[in-house]
This record gives C-alpha cells, structure tokens and sequence, in this order.
C-alpha cells in the first residue's frame, strides 16, 4: 500500500512538474520514445509472417503469370508445387548444390564476396554488380522440361525493374515477359506491365540460326515483312528510355554474362 | 459539443479545405492521383493517421514541454505512419506496392502536423479527433476528384475499369498522357481552387500589394 501511494506521489510530482523543467522535458521525451517504439516493434513484428508471406505469394504468382499457368480460381501455392527450383552457376551454367529456398539472389548481388563487379561495356543494363548463382524455376511435364523462368533485372528510366522471363523448351523462344516490380511512369514506361504489350513478347526468338543474340525492343511498330521480325518487339510509345532498358535488360540476362552458358548447356542437353 | 464535432468534420470539406484553402498537402495530392485506388487508400490512410495523432496528442497537451512539442507530435505522427504501412503490407499487399514511398511520406504531410499543431494542442481529445476525421476528408475530396480527372482522361479507366474505350485497344478515346504526369495534377487542382473561390467569394484572399500603374511621366 505504501508503495503504491509512493508511486502515485512519483507520476503526481512528475506530471505536477512545470512543462518547462529540463527534468520534465527529459521525462516526457523518454516515455514518449519508449511507448512509441513499443508501439512501432510490436507493429513489425505482429506482421512480419504475413508480410513475407504476402511478398513470396506475389513472385509465385508473377512466376505463373508469365508461364500462363496463373488462375484466379485456384491456389497459387499448389499450382506452383508443378516447378522445381534450381540455382545455376552463371559462370559455367552448372546447376549448384545450395539450397534453394534458402538463396536471396538480390542480397547476393549487393555482397562482393557472392557477385561479380561488371565492367562498363558488360554492364549494359546498368545493374552495377551480378551475382555468382541464380534461382531458376523449371516446369517439367511428363519428366520432359516445357519451360524454364529466369529472373531478369535492369535500369529502365527511373528504376530498376525486376521481373521475369520465361524460355520454352527448344530454349530459343520465348514463353513470356513479366516485370513484378519497377517505379517507371505510370501510363508511359509502366506500360511494360500492360498485358498487350507483354503478349508480344510470346514466341519471340531470342537466337538467330547462327546463335547470336537478337532478341530487341525497337521504335515504332515492327515489320513482319522485314527479315528479323521473329526477334523484335514492339517499342512502347511514349517510353523510348524504358523501352531501351528492358531491351538492354534481356539482352544482358540472356547473354554470356547473363543465362548465356546455362541456356546453351541445357540446349546442348535437350538434343 | 455536438454541434462543435459536426462542424468540425464539415468545415473542412469546403468552406475550409486543407489543400484548396489552406494549399497544404499538395505533394501527396500529385503523386499519388493517377489513379482512383490509390488515391483513396491514400486517403483512408491519411484521414486515419490524422485523426489518432490529433487525439492523442490532444491528450497529452497539457503535459508536453514546449521546447520539445513538434519533435514530439513528429515522434507520435511518425509511429503511427509506420503501423499504418505494416498494417497495409500485411493485409493490401498490392495496394501497398502502388503507394510504396508515399505512405511512409504521410509523416511529411502537412496537413498532419498541420492540424496537431494548430488544433489538437488546443483543443481536447474527441473533438482533435474528428477535427482529423474532418480534415482527412476535406483531402480525401480532392484526391479523389483529381483521382478521378486524371485516371479518366489518362486511361479511359476509373478503379481501373474501362469506361471510354481507349484508341489503341480498339476504341475511340485517344488518352492524354500529360494527365498521367505530375504537373497535370497542377492543373487540375488549380481549376478545383478556381471553381471554389468563384462560387466562394470569401476565401479570396485580398492581394498582398496593388499593381502600380506606371506612368511614363513619373519616370521621368
């Protein structure tokens, strides 16, 4: 009882206190901070499950969409128990033993120790650094590889957009083109996220007979009647520099420094 | 007391608007109005935040020392931001990737600080608290009209639904892209505040100094 009354005669001196006393301002800026981060901690914590749970649903479903696997109707988590996960060696194009749920590929680009630094003429979708090992997802049917997704990421204009790409199985042309994540101008550069436009990508050739690179975005509208049609793609209007990033963007990831070895490995494998 | 709350939630809508009469807030009300969605999580985000930091710092008033009071309020208005955009990345996942810096920017807003400062310190917790509510609307209003101008005109789409069939996907309307940009924000505002103080006369303000007309007799 006494302890109590001693307490009260504690808060009752304090917040008795005139507001100017340096002891008071002291006091009330302490509580302040210490109710406020209990407040923010807990916050994050409560909803960090969800959070992440919230962020991998999303890559799964941006990994469906680009596939055309993505239904509404249906758990995202199920249909994408159909992919395997593998992490690839870019240097050699070798599948690597690390687990791979356990890989943050955008964390290993940023650490020097599991990426490489790219020189200026390498670097053409200005991403500075390129990590050692990627995650790719790998849809079989019947044992026979149908698809392959690589993760993609390059300067637009005023991001960095993430996304991916998907490769059939004759691992020329392509299945699909998905950005997951960018901050280009809405209307204009965030047209790569329009389904028109991703749609135009599908059954692109990424390689020409003689196995060199072509895969484009060009200005304009393209010419089917032009020789090299199958590698172009239409530019968006009105986003010559976003649409120039994403050209650069694939055509760095599915170079040699890029998926390059890898995708001429499995090609190598599949005939 | 009821009266005070009524008009201290209808006050704001109008007759004395955050953004048209006050000109606070215009930031977020350019970035964040491309489309309808946005702006209005954007505003129940806004009015929400608003309104708590006013009542609690309203409860506390007569107990926060003045030499310490905007760090203060910034300390209370910048919690709650923080829990508004956990709760939003947990629970509006896709909303909170279109917002994505602009949440975390309510702590800026003046509006915010605006009313803490001008009102909730002054005034007791309930009516602080729907002089928030109040004040979150009156932005809400604006957001969401230049929201809807500028989703409309840009995209032909209003919560993203086709209203006008665009001309590159096989309709009529050939969008403006400007509407999509910032400055068209500008604009559309401008006219909101034009189309006000027209019907309004009272909120001209009177001009800070007369244009002298200058004779060519004076000068020399």
């Amino acid at each position: 009882m006494a302890e109590t009354n001693k307490n009260k005669g504690l808060i009752a001196s304090i917040l008795g206190l005139p507001n100017d006393d340096p002891k008071k301002t002291i006091i009330v800026a302490f509580l302040l901070c210490l109710v406020c981060s209990i407040l923010v901690s807990t916050s994050a914590v409560m909803f960090k499950p969800k959070q992440i749970a919230n962020k991998q649903a999303d890559i799964k479903k941006n990994i469906l969409a680009v596939t055309g696997l993505l239904d509404e109707s249906s758990d995202v988590n199920t249909i994408f128990e159909q992919f395997e996960v593998k992490i690839v060696d870019l240097e050699t194009g070798e599948y690597s033993d690390i687990e791979a749920n356990s890989y943050d590929q955008r964390k290993a680009s940023g650490d020097p120790a599991q990426s490489i630094k790219l020189t200026q003429q390498q670097d053409i979708a200005n991403i500075g650094r390129r990590a050692n090992l990627a995650k790719v997802y790998l849809l079989k049917e019947d044992g026979k590889l149908k698809e392959v997704v690589l993760p993609i990421h390059g300067y637009g204009l005023w991001s960095t957009l993430y996304g991916f790409v998907s490769v059939k199985s004759d691992l020329n042309t392509i299945g699909g083109l998905q950005f997951y994540s960018h901050a280009e101008t809405p209307g204009l550069g965030g047209e790569v996220d329009n389904p028109k436009w991703r749609k135009l990508w599908q059954g692109k050739k990424i390689f020409n007979d003689a196995g060199e690179l072509k895969i484009e975005v060009i200005r304009g509208h393209v010419d089917f009647q032009r020789e090299g049609a199958e590698h172009q793609v239409d530019g968006l209007s009105g986003a010559t520099l976003t649409s120039r990033g994403v050209s650069h963007l694939v055509n760095f990831w599915l170079g040699d420094d890029g998926f390059g070895p890898y995708l001429k490995k499995m090609s190598e494998a599949e005939k | 007391m009821a009266n005070e709350i009524k008009s201290s939630v209808i006050d704001p809508l109008i007759d004395n608007n955050p953004i048209t009469l006050q000109v606070l807030g215009v930031c977020s009300a350019l970035a964040v109005t491309t489309n309808m969605m946005a702006a209005l999580i954007m505003s129940i985000a806004l009015t929400t935040v608003t309104a708590f930091s006013s009542a609690i710092i309203s409860s506390i008033r007569n107990h926060i020392p003045s030499s310490i009071r905007i760090i203060v309020q910034m300390t209370i208005i910048a919690s709650l931001v923080i829990i508004v955009d956990q709760l939003l990345k947990a629970y509006a996942y896709d909303a909170s990737k279109q917002l994505s810096v602009f949440v975390g920017l309510i702590i800026t807003n003046c509006i915010v600080l605006g009313r803490a400062e001008a009102f909730a310190m002054k005034n007791p917790p309930v009516l602080s608290f729907f002089d928030g509510i109040g004040n979150g609307l009156g932005y809400s209003l604006i957001l969401l009209i230049v929201g809807f101008f500028r989703e409309l005109l840009g995209t032909g789409k209003l919560f993203g639904h086709v209203v006008i069939p665009v001309a590159n996907e096989g309709g009529w309307y050939v969008p403006n892209g400007l509407m999509l940009l910032p400055p068209s924000a500008f604009f559309v505002i401008g006219l909101i505040i034009w189309l006000v103080r027209s019907v309004k006369k009272e909120q001209i303000e009177p001009a800070d100094y007369q244009i002298h007309q200058v004779h060519r007799t004076e000068v020399l």
